[in-house]
């Protein structure tokens, strides 16, 4: 009887695993224009800012920006092709994340060498007290 | 025989001392760098390639196809009525360029971004500017010259390469020494 009880839910667990997944492929694929619009505007630097993106900024050129990548999408232009054409225009720099390659990576690395470091660091003093202190 | 867990126990620290040391010397001299590096300033990665082309609905009618001009050296100004001072400075050096070459191979266009018809009409009459000038309306000639701002202006050669750009107002004289060499390169007539 356990056994059974146990095979059911393992079903249905399986089952609503599938229908969530259905379910979250179906909004992504379903995922209008202009959402679409809107995320590659947000990956993009507004060039008239300090530190805003293309999608949150209120200046005219970012208005303009956003009307063209709308218009890039309605002629069925994929993201990247879009993301690139700025890229080709205003270089990496419009590039609010920067890429993950070569030398770049240091940007996203050193982040984390800093908090390993540190972390040695600490531990290694707080070792080096509490046998002092046992001693 | 005290001396020896001593001196073992030192040297880790020494090289961790040097290591330290060297490391925020590393960073010291990353900082001093980017304090020489001017934020505002953004590479534009056009040079050398292939200038855009548009088609320009011209303020006194009609329109410009920038491939008319093959052959020419352009300089494309990107202008707004409403920046101050820059725009107002160059303009009449701007006319001065087309007055004193047009006749020997060089077009000044105009690209008005980011204004109004009537304010850009004023400024146009303001300076006297008779070189062709027209409207970039929804900005996507300027987005395709990668513009960030107002004035900034590009000069083609005769092959329609993008040889320079200047961000902020231009002079009679900085376009002069770019642009003599461009006119004198015969290589350049002959597509």
């Amino acid at each position: 009887m356990a056994h059974r009880h146990n095979d059911r839910a393992w079903r249905t667990g399986v089952a609503l695993l599938i229908a969530v997944t259905l379910l979250a492929a179906g909004i992504a694929a379903a995922k209008d224009p202009e959402a679409r619009a809107q995320a590659i505007a947000a990956q993009l630097r507004c060039p008239v800012c300090q530190n805003e993106s293309v999608a949150d900024s209120p200046s005219e050129l970012a208005a303009q920006m956003r009307t063209l990548i709308r218009a890039k999408v309605a002629a069925g232009e994929t993201d990247q092709q879009i993301v690139d054409y700025f890229v080709s225009k205003y270089g990496e720099w419009i590039l609010l994340e920067p890429p993950r390659r070569g030398p770049l990576w240091i940007v996203w690395l050193a982040p984390a060498v800093a908090l390993l470091g540190g972390a040695y660091l600490a531990l290694s003093y707080v070792f080096r007290t509490a046998r002092a202190s046992g001693r | 025989m005290a001396v020896a867990p001593n001196m073992r126990s030192s040297w880790p620290r020494v090289w961790a001392g040097i290591a330290g040391a060297a490391g925020a010397a590393v960073l010291l001299l990353v900082l001093v760098f980017g304090l020489h590096r001017d934020p505002g300033a953004i590479p534009s990665p056009l040079i050398g390639r292939q200038a855009p082309e548009f088609v320009l609905p011209l303020f006194d009618g009609g329109t410009l196809a920038t491939p008319a001009l093959r052959g020419r050296v352009v300089v494309v100004n990107f202008w707004a009525s409403w920046c101050v001072p820059a725009c107002y400075e160059e303009a009449p050096h701007l006319q001065r360029i087309w007055d004193r070459y047009r006749d020997r191979g060089l077009t000044v266009v105009g690209v008005n971004i980011q204004d109004q018809d009537r304010l850009a009409r004023d400024f146009i009459a303001r300076f006297g500017l008779t070189f062709p000038n027209g409207v970039d309306r929804l900005g996507t000639i300027s987005i395709d010259y990668g513009v960030y701002g107002v004035p900034e202006t590009f000069l083609v050669d005769r092959k329609g390469r993008i040889v320079h750009k200047y961000a902020g107002a231009v002079t009679e004289e900085m376009l002069v020494s770019e642009i003599e060499p461009l006119l004198a390169d015969a290589d350049g007539a002959s597509p």
